[in-house]
């Protein structure tokens, strides 16, 4: 049911053309950062202000949205902003990802493959993979215009002097099409494979820092490396306790006082729906019957 | 030069706008996003020369903040009375424009119109192409959005491969015929056949 004091998807048609027009140049210049004027979104900054806009300029009546946070459709951001959309777009919601055809994400990409028909929207906190090394903007920007890269390898250079491997673990930055070294926005290193080549439309949007950019389906990103330090997307050297699966991301979760932990899926679709066809993990149990 | 208030000048607009423009803009990044790939676009009924696409696509994403620039036919009183009163678009020469459309000789030379600076590509025009015909056949596209390879007539690879050199900067265009909308970003190469 949609509430009727407010526009199809809560923005004002205005603003849905000016982020409009941004998403475009962002899908014509793959990894630049475009300017936009993100506007106050009724929740605080931080909360994925910028892919709610986004997500708002890009719905339609006939879409099917899932909204997931850490790869979890049941947390509190997740639930919120499903249902602000639910209201105010009156658009159908899932949590299954193979139904989506607009997930918007917070730093997780899922683990079931992505399809042409789907838009991945992701809420970037800082859009500048450059930022924590060069904090004025204008410079920021000059090194993007010049392709001038070399202090981010030497931010990750000084990794493996300090720490014999590239210590970055999330927020890896990757390297788009060859030209613009872009914020893949906090997902773990163990998502950016998934970035490249990938069928769905990709899009990033970033409230408080007022930048929209976008990976075009198919686009080659690299995630920075050298030669004798390849990248590596790891994972924890485990399997799945609840579904068993052996290749999907996990949380850590610690179950008693006495130091007793497990190993779960971030992607509780891709769970559920692995226990729903019978895999069981080390402490699972079988579809059907309470976890 | 003030133009009578027409049936033509205030009719063609959307019924529904927020749920026609979000259907046409979502045909439009499909087809910016996927370069080669025609989708049919709908919604707007504007005064001829202008076709269904191209005017759809004016009224979803021109409004007073996007000088546009009418070339050759389409600057008409017609077209001029009709964007005006429905987007309330400055209408400007092609140096000063973020959307230009009209058909590709008209839009001749294409040095006008603007490419982005180094440090904000992003401002720069978007061409609305009116084509005879835009089928998926003809000059080879790959680069960001196509899998293998994508076809498209082109009015003139050649200006569109001296576009892609200029990456990242450049124009973007989108090629319409009739309901038909196809995108082409500067990302885009055109590869010799």
């Amino acid at each position: 049911m949609t509430e009727q004091a407010y526009n199809f998807a809560y923005l004002d048609e205005q603003t849905k053309r000016m982020i409009r027009r941004a998403i475009l140049k962002g899908v014509a210049v793959p990894g630049y950062q475009v300017p936009f004027a993100s506007r106050e979104m009724p929740m605080p900054y931080g909360w994925g202000t910028g892919g709610v806009q986004v997500t708002a300029a890009c719905l339609t009546p006939g879409d099917r949205l899932k909204v997931i946070d850490q790869g979890a459709d049941d947390t509190t951001n997740a639930v919120s902003i499903r249902s602000f959309f639910s209201r105010t777009a009156g658009v159908a919601v899932t949590e299954a990802t193979a139904e989506a055809t607009l997930i918007q994400t917070r730093h997780r990409i899922p683990e079931h493959p992505l399809t042409e028909d789907q838009i991945l929207v992701y809420q970037v906190p800082i859009p500048e993979p450059l930022r924590f090394l060069e904090p004025r903007e204008p410079e920021t920007r000059k090194m993007h215009s010049l392709e001038e890269y070399g202090l981010m390898h030497v931010k990750l250079y000084e990794d493996i002097a300090r720490h014999g491997a590239i210590a970055t673990s999330y927020d890896y930055p990757v390297k788009v099409e060859g030209r613009y070294v872009m914020d893949p926005s906090p997902i773990p290193k163990f998502d950016n494979p998934k970035l490249s080549g990938c069928p769905a439309l990709q899009l990033f949007g970033a409230g408080r820092e007022q930048r929209i950019y976008a990976l075009p389906p198919y686009t080659r990103v690299d995630s920075l490396d050298f030669d004798d330090h390849p990248f590596d997307p790891s994972k924890a050297d485990h399997d799945c306790d609840l579904c068993g699966a052996g290749d999907s991301y996990l949380d850590e979760v610690i179950i008693d006082d006495a130091g007793g932990r497990m190993f779960v899926c971030s992607d509780t679709d891709f769970c559920r729906s692995r226990r729903a066809a019978g895999h069981a993990g080390r402490l699972g149990t079988p579809a059907g019957e309470a976890a | 030069m003030a133009s009578a208030l027409t049936a033509e000048t205030l009719g063609g607009g959307f019924d529904d706008a927020p749920i026609q423009s979000a259907r046409a803009f979502r045909a439009a990044l499909d087809a910016m996003a996927r370069p080669g790939r025609i989708q049919v676009i709908g919604g707007a009924v504007p005064p001829a020369p202008l076709s269904v696409a191209a005017g759809t696509l004016l009224l979803t994403l021109a409004d007073g903040t996007t000088p546009v620039h009418l070339a050759g036919d389409a600057d008409c009183d017609a077209l001029r009375g009709w964007i005006t009163f429905h987007t309330a678009a400055p209408l400007v020469p092609a140096e000063a424009a973020v959307f230009a459309v009209g058909r590709w000789t008209d839009l001749l030379p294409l040095a006008r119109f603007a490419t982005g600076t180094p440090e904000y590509p992003d401002r720069a025009a978007t061409l609305i192409v009116e084509m005879p015909v835009l089928e998926a056949k003809g000059s080879v596209l790959a680069g960001p959005g196509i899998r293998d390879r994508a076809r498209l007539t082109l009015p003139d690879p050649d200006a569109f491969r001296a576009n892609h050199a200029l990456f990242p900067l450049g124009f973007d265009a989108f090629l319409t015929c009739g309901s038909r909308v196809a995108g082409l970003p500067r990302s885009t190469r055109v590869e010799d056949v």
